[in-house]
């Protein structure tokens, strides 16, 4: 019997459907406006280019393996970290948790029964997927090696590989995000359950307020810029090439005036899921909880003013360096606040180290390195000296990787059985948390002292006294990837052999949890009204305890 | 081939510039330490101490703190407010060449690092320079962005096509350094590399003496201003030549047509070769035209050097710091080039 095809019974004692066993068909998949359904497929379509993108990361730590470029070629090596660049930014990081997660659990959270606009979120997945295979056509036909950033004059004038047919991918794919932005921010707007004010909003739905908000305001400038690089090159206007009057530091302005941000959507998102682990697995409500939200809102509206930090030594004015310097400082402020907060939850907590909560406390740490390693970076007089080094390389993974991914993991584990109805193997989560976070450490943390020692990065070849450090950061890369690739197994298992999941195994408060698992097509039964505040865990919130205590020490006995 | 640093895992440091860079480097570490401890070890006293003791405990609800809150801001505020006022201090000084400094000319191009010293002499992927003198790299490059790093002097600066940017150190101790360049710059990125090499004044003079010189930028940028490009045909004459007058003009500030004012620096002289309609100064017609395609940027170089030798007051710092060793140098053609 396929036990996610029905899930429960309905409010007439029926058996019901889930939003899973609601069609099988290859149309009702393609064709739904389910929120659910579209967020498994870009769980599909995200997990395909995130591994595309470790290959291509594979390939960059043995190469650097030994100093000389022995095992890809140059001109190899340059594409390979581009396309990692790409892949793993464009294809994977930005779309990872709001369009899985978000999508998924957004209406949920606020005890809706889908988006505001579920043809446009429908839109959105099918733009993705256009953007991405433009892109993928583009790396089948030879590839790009301009690195993501794509810098001009190199990019329009002397690379002879498809930037234009992968810049357009990306073009593409940023209309994608601008969808689901518009789209959370009327949902928060508008659908929210009666009594679901908006202080009683879980903070992860704050989190994907900021990040839409970043969405819809930045990535019009990185459409415009590649427009701009359009027309340049098709009507010979001069705008960033200086040979015919451009400037190429125009077209660093513009890239970083969306990507900056963009780093955000890269973080505010896991931000969120960490808010609802830390406070969740502490079985406490989350300290200081309009701090959190708030901050959150600052760090999007201050990563519209930091762009120029990623330029100190593009020849830019030293004052505009020193105002971007300040601003950067200020930045720091709210990713503080967060921290602080986030620890001061589990003090006095009732806390449990399931797998989620695992990877909550590792990012925690990875966190804390990749937020301090971004003072060094904003204080200029210092990093004239890191800039373009493998320090900047070491600290935007801690941020990234550390932080978005370590999330996205997290968040994956926590809300597995809300999204398939099964649980996953607690034994080998554990193992593959800690694999994950020995293996990160060990490939990235070397890299802070590469940089320092002035290691460049995009070098296929670096000197010799720099070797054992790259074979450190190397053999760290093997744990890590061993730590990544464990998931895909257990959690594939899982969906064969696992445990039926209840409706709520952890009894948290969240709406998500009040409604089966998986949750029906339409969400819940009756539409909800919320007396209860946020992360409110007592029997006043309506949750059934003792039930679940039984139950638990029932399964103990059977056991 | 490097020397290395008494400190495990740590850079040569070479420049002015390198102690005060390590010093706010071990600030921050100290700093990030002292903000890590308190964290992670209430993460782990937290995980151990509140430890769940009962399934599905309700743990008495704690309401937040404003006082905590504000504290939490603002320690991390001016903390990260030191942070900004030593780096803005040590930037000040990276990215503001002073006036007495040695000049050398940097070309970059993929994937080479040419280079000229004021007396003449080129070199490629190699920078000799003396200890204990202020250097500044005028630098531009023929293609693409490249960026001139050296990692003992604890500075870098890009290197942007169509322009002129600047770097400056002064060595601290004689060696053999890394050179990279660190913005990509496409296939052979990774071996666009080389080392600056920092002598005694004395062996620095030798190594000028051993090599040959050839024409001093000023020199070559004389013979282009007045034979191979015919520039003096309207420029020299004084005021009622049809070209404006450029005698005495560098880094002074400059009428132009339509009442805006510039500073002819190197960048603007620069521009008014290859893009004379740009900025026309008051009182003359846009009649040049430009020298686009015809000049390669060495030759843009000595261009420039020589137009700043006509305004000799404003050149003057510059010549001033040429050591008296240099000068006898020039001649060195004389000699066998023998390295």
């Amino acid at each position: 019997m396929n036990s996610e095809a029905t899930t429960g019974n309905g409010a007439d004692g029926t058996p019901r459907v889930s939003y899973i066993g609601n069609g099988s068909t290859l149309r009702s998949w393609l064709l739904t406006k389910d929120h659910k359904r579209i967020a498994l497929m870009y769980l599909i379509s995200v997990s395909v280019f995130f591994m595309m993108g470790g290959l291509y990361a594979a390939a960059i730590r043995l190469e650097l393996l030994t100093p000389a470029s022995d095992l890809l070629e140059t001109a190899t090596y340059n594409k390979v970290f581009t396309q990692h660049g790409v892949l793993m930014i464009f294809f994977f990081l930005i779309p990872s948790i709001p369009a899985i997660l978000g999508n998924f659990l957004l209406p949920l959270m606020i005890g809706a029964k889908d988006l505001a606009l579920p043809r446009i979120n429908l839109l959105s997945l099918y733009i993705y997927w256009l953007g991405g295979a433009l892109t993928l056509i583009g790396l089948m036909q030879g590839g790009v090696d301009t690195g993501w950033t794509f810098y001009t004059p190199y990019s329009t004038t002397f690379s002879n590989s498809y930037v234009m047919l992968v810049g357009l991918g990306i073009f593409i794919n940023g209309f994608s995000s601008i969808l689901t932005g518009l789209n959370f921010i009327v949902t928060i707007h508008t659908m929210r359950a009666p009594g679901m004010t908006w202080f009683r909003m879980p903070l992860f739905v704050w989190a994907h307020y900021a990040t839409s908000l970043v969405m819809i305001l930045g990535t019009p400038v990185v459409a415009i810029t590649v427009l701009l690089l359009a027309i340049e090159r098709a009507a010979h206007v001069g705008i960033f090439d200086p040979a015919i009057g451009g400037d190429p530091i125009l077209f660093q302005h513009l890239f970083w005036f969306y990507s900056h941000p963009a780093v955000y959507i890269m973080i505010l998102p896991g931000m969120g899921v960490i808010s609802e682990l830390i406070s969740n697995f502490s079985r406490k409500k989350i300290f200081g909880y309009e701090f959190i939200a708030f901050s959150s809102i600052a760090i999007a509206v201050f990563g519209f003013l930091v762009w120029g930090h990623h330029m100190f030594v593009s020849g830019q004015s030293i004052y505009a360096g020193l105002v971007f310097s300040f601003l950067t400082m200020v930045v720091a402020v709210p990713s503080a606040i967060k921290m602080f907060n986030w620890t001061a939850t589990m003090f006095k907590g009732s806390i449990t180290f399931d797998t989620p909560m695992l990877y909550a406390m590792g990012f925690m740490g990875l966190f804390l390195i990749g937020g301090l390693t971004g003072l060094f970076l904003g204080s200029v007089g210092l990093t004239v000296h890191l800039t373009d080094t493998y320090f900047v390389v070491a600290h935007f993974h801690y941020v990234m990787v550390g932080g978005q991914v370590i999330a996205y993991l997290g968040g994956i584990h926590y809300w597995w059985p809300k999204m398939t109805g099964r649980m996953y193997s607690e034994f080998w989560g554990k193992i593959s948390a800690m694999l994950v976070f020995i293996g990160f450490n060990l490939t990235f943390f070397p890299q802070f002292i590469l940089g320092y020692l002035g290691m460049p990065r995009r070098y296929a070849a670096y000197p010799e006294e720099l070797q054992v450090l790259n074979i450190f950061s190397t053999a760290g890369a093997s744990v890590l990837g061993v730590g990544l690739v464990m998931p895909v197994v257990y959690l594939t298992m899982s969906l064969i052999n696992g445990k039926k999941a209840e409706d709520n195994p952890w009894m948290h408060p969240g709406l998500e949890w009040r409604t089966s698992s998986p949750p029906p097509t339409e969400n819940f039964d009756t539409p909800p009204v919320v007396t209860w505040e946020a992360y409110e865990f007592g029997e006043d919130s309506g949750l059934d305890i003792e039930g679940a205590r039984r139950r638990h020490q029932e399964s103990v006995v059977n056991a | 081939m490097q020397n290395t640093s008494w400190i495990p895992m740590f850079p040569e440091a070479a420049s002015t510039f390198a102690w005060q860079v390590d010093v706010l480097y071990f600030y921050l570490i100290a700093v990030s330490v002292a903000f890590s401890i308190p964290i992670v070890v209430a993460i782990f006293a937290f995980g151990i101490k509140y430890r769940e003791r009962e399934k599905f405990a309700t743990p008495e609800e704690m309401h937040g703190s404003m006082v905590l809150e504000v504290t939490w801001s603002i320690i991390p505020f001016i903390v990260s407010m030191t942070i900004f006022l030593g780096g803005a201090i040590i930037y000040f000084q990276q990215y503001t060449p002073p006036d007495d400094a040695m000049q050398i000319y940097v070309v970059g191009k993929q994937w080479m690092w040419k280079i000229q010293h004021e007396t003449g002499q080129r070199e490629i992927n190699e920078l000799h320079v003396p200890v204990g003198r202020r250097v500044k790299l005028t630098m531009t490059t023929e293609d693409v962005l490249h960026n001139f790093d050296i990692p003992a002097f604890r500075t870098k600066a890009d290197v942007v096509p169509g322009r002129y940017t600047y770097l400056w150190f002064e060595a601290t101790k004689p060696g053999k350094y890394h050179l990279y360049c660190a913005e990509y710059c496409g296939l052979n990125h990774s071996g666009m590399i080389g080392s600056v090499i920092v002598m005694e004044q004395r062996d620095f003079d030798n190594w000028l003496s051993g090599n040959v010189s050839g024409q001093t930028p000023v020199e070559a940028g004389k013979d282009l201003f007045e034979n191979k490009l015919g520039c003096a045909s309207c420029h020299s004459g004084g005021q009622a030549a049809r070209g404006a007058k450029l005698e005495g003009i560098f880094n002074t500030q400059v009428a132009l047509v339509g009442g805006e004012k510039v500073l002819a620096d190197d960048n603007y002289i620069r521009n008014s070769i290859l893009n004379p309609a740009a900025q026309v100064v008051e009182g003359y017609q846009p009649i040049m035209p430009t020298f686009k395609g015809q000049v390669t940027e060495e030759q843009l170089n000595s261009l420039v050097a020589y137009i700043k030798s006509l305004s000799p007051n404003a050149a003057a710092a510059a010549t001033a710091a040429k050591p008296a060793m240099a000068a006898p140098a020039t001649p060195a053609a004389a000699k066998p080039a023998s390295k």
